[in-house]
């Protein structure tokens, strides 16, 4: 019997993949266990790792749990490049069939091989986030990312494809013909970097087009870039749509590594394609739950480049408790920045978005904040900059009140006091610089 | 009884000053009074001038970080003693003043301060029959 698009509606499962999605705690912890012992066996095949391990005197075999992933060595992105191109390649390069590379500023790029086999996982795990975000195969899907070796862009894809989505390969760039498939093909969802998102929108009101009116838009999927709660939300009200928040990383596969479901409170990261740990940057110690760290993933699901431990530099940290939409893959939280910014203080460890997220609470202050580690008769002192935006009054009492408030706040966040200094607005770098230099380290090392 | 005052937010480093009074010249803004007011870290900058509004509005718009407020001008006779006589009004009356600093306009001595509580202070001037200059005294510099 036919059915009509409406019923097709009506039977659709909530989720792409329901016993993976949905699988118990236990059964799922065996399912990891399982595919760490295959991944761990098949990585012997990589030159790279047969060294590290016979380096640390292991073998597959001390894998007889999910602890003891601990044994295993971590990955870097160093390592991708001392042996590049294929140096990590468990399998014949005949078998492989695509490869993505990052862009190398210094040195050598990453190159990321891919099986069939791994591209159709890759596609699958896309097209879980894409279903969990409400997307269904009658949704016509936009991609408005770069295609060819950004991963974002072949990722989404066939992700979408595998959705059964009608697919809008827009690619980058020329925001007025975007804004022309959008209203002419009916695009439903959306998927483009959040500045790129809020340049549609800024285009879109030149052109006079409503997008609430104009355009069908309904889901964007927002990734690649940082961006906070505030901008997302400023975002959804622009477009009139639900944003969710994408997170992937190209030594992993790229796209479909983590995503926000209809919750948008966290983001399940898939816990049967990887083991995922949150450590402390400098003593590769794990942190406790909720507290913030480096992401590190090992890979449980893949044939041509498996990678163990792989130490992301992305910050975040696990987010406590079930979530009510039913998956049972952990939720991280937004990521916060990378691990390489950041400051050890009286050994104290202080990432520059703690303080960021402090400064921004205050409305006396613009939201740009310069830091200044420097060390006076041996101790070791922070300064942090910060600019009184236009709420300044004529009161002395005032900005030393404030002045006390912010260090009375910051000390609580990152457990040091710091000395906050008023600036006026403009004195610090600006924050249209693409990557404004926000620390400053004057400490002689000895 | 109060006139505006333009106060901006200065850092103790150098070319901040020249910074705030070139924008002062471009706008061609007549400076009548001013004082800074200095802490270890930052100062305030207080203006008394011809336009405060679009000073005010001009410095604004150039990104400074500045304020406009209400100061009382308090006008005084040119001759020894006649600050004390006014300042021990207030004091009788239990106010306190937050800061002052005066100058001469057309042979008259104006003492501009800000006090812990501005609705008394409105009361003990008109009490005690105090005279005191308005925004349009100033715009003879217009």
């Amino acid at each position: 019997m036919l059915l009509t698009n409406a019923n097709y509606k009506m039977s659709y499962s909530n989720y792409f993949n329901p016993e993976l999605e949905t699988m118990p705690v236990g059964q799922l912890h065996e399912l990891q266990l399982k595919r760490l012992k295959q991944t761990v066996r098949h990585c012997m095949n990589a030159p790279f790792y047969q060294k590290e391990f016979q380096k640390r005197g292991i073998t597959p075999d001390d894998i007889q749990s999910l602890e003891d992933i601990r044994k295993l060595p971590f990955t870097t992105k160093e390592d991708l490049r001392e042996n590049y191109p294929f140096g990590l390649s468990c399998i014949p390069l005949k078998d492989c069939v695509r490869l993505h590379s990052s862009s190398g500023t210094t040195g050598n790029p990453t190159v990321v091989l891919h099986s069939q086999k791994d591209l159709d996982e890759w596609a699958n795990a896309v097209a879980r986030c894409l279903w969990m975000v409400g997307s269904r195969p009658e949704d016509i899907f936009q991609n408005s990312a770069g295609y060819g070796m950004f991963t974002a862009g072949l990722g989404f894809q066939y992700g979408a494809e595998k959705v059964g989505m009608l697919t809008v390969p827009a690619a980058a760039g020329n925001t007025t013909r975007q804004i022309k498939f959008i209203k002419d093909f009916g695009t439903t969802v959306l998927h483009a970097i959040p500045s790129y998102a809020s340049r549609i929108y800024d285009v879109m009101k030149e052109e006079g087009v409503d997008p609430q009116k104009d355009t069908q838009l309904r889901v964007l999927c927002i990734g690649a870039e940082p961006h906070s709660e505030e901008q997302r939300k400023r975002i959804e009200n622009q477009l009139g749509v639900k944003a969710y928040n994408s997170y992937g990383i190209s030594e992993m596969m790229g796209p479909g590594v983590a995503f926000e479901c209809q919750e948008q409170n966290g983001l399940h990261i898939w816990e049967d394609y990887f083991i995922v740990e949150i450590i402390d940057p400098v003593t590769l110690e794990p942190v406790p739950d909720g507290q913030l760290g480096e992401l590190v993933l090992t890979t449980i699901n893949r044939e041509a480049m498996p990678l163990l431990r792989y130490r992301t530099r992305d910050l975040t940290r696990f987010l406590p408790g079930e979530c009510p939409c039913g998956r049972h893959h952990r939720r991280i939280d937004r990521l916060q920045g990378r691990s390489d910014d950041m400051i050890i203080l009286k050994g104290v460890n202080i990432f520059p978005i703690q303080i960021e997220k402090i400064l921004l609470k205050f409305k006396e202050l613009s939201t740009d904040y310069f830091i200044v580690i420097d060390t006076k008769d041996g101790n070791d002192i922070m300064t942090i900059e910060v600019e009184i935006n236009q709420m300044f009054t004529d009161d002395f009492i005032r900005l030393q009140n404030l002045e006390k408030e912010i260090t009375r706040q910051l000390k609580d966040e990152i457990l040091i006091t710091p000395k906050v200094r008023l600036v006026p607005k403009g004195t610090l770098v600006t924050s249209d610089e693409k990557k404004a230099v926000r620390v400053k380290d004057l400490r002689k090392l000895f | 009884m109060t006139i505006n005052q333009l106060s901006i937010f200065m850092e103790n480093r150098s070319g901040t000053l020249i910074k705030a009074l070139e924008l002062m010249k471009k706008s061609k803004i007549q400076i009548i009074a001013s004082t800074i007011a200095d802490t270890a870290e930052y100062g305030i900058y207080r203006i008394i001038c011809s336009e405060p509004t679009r000073a005010y509005k001009e410095l604004k718009e150039a990104g400074v970080a500045v304020a406009l407020s209400d100061v009382f001008a308090i006008e005084l006779d040119d001759e020894p003693g006649r600050a004390a006589d006014a300042v021990r009004t207030f004091s009788d009356a239990g106010l306190s003043i937050t800061y002052m600093y005066s100058f001469l306009l057309n042979g008259k001595g104006i003492l501009i301060f800000r006090t812990n509580d501005n609705e008394h202070a409105r009361e003990v001037i008109i009490l005690n029959n105090l005279k005191f200059i308005s925004e349009s005294d100033l715009s003879q510099w217009k």
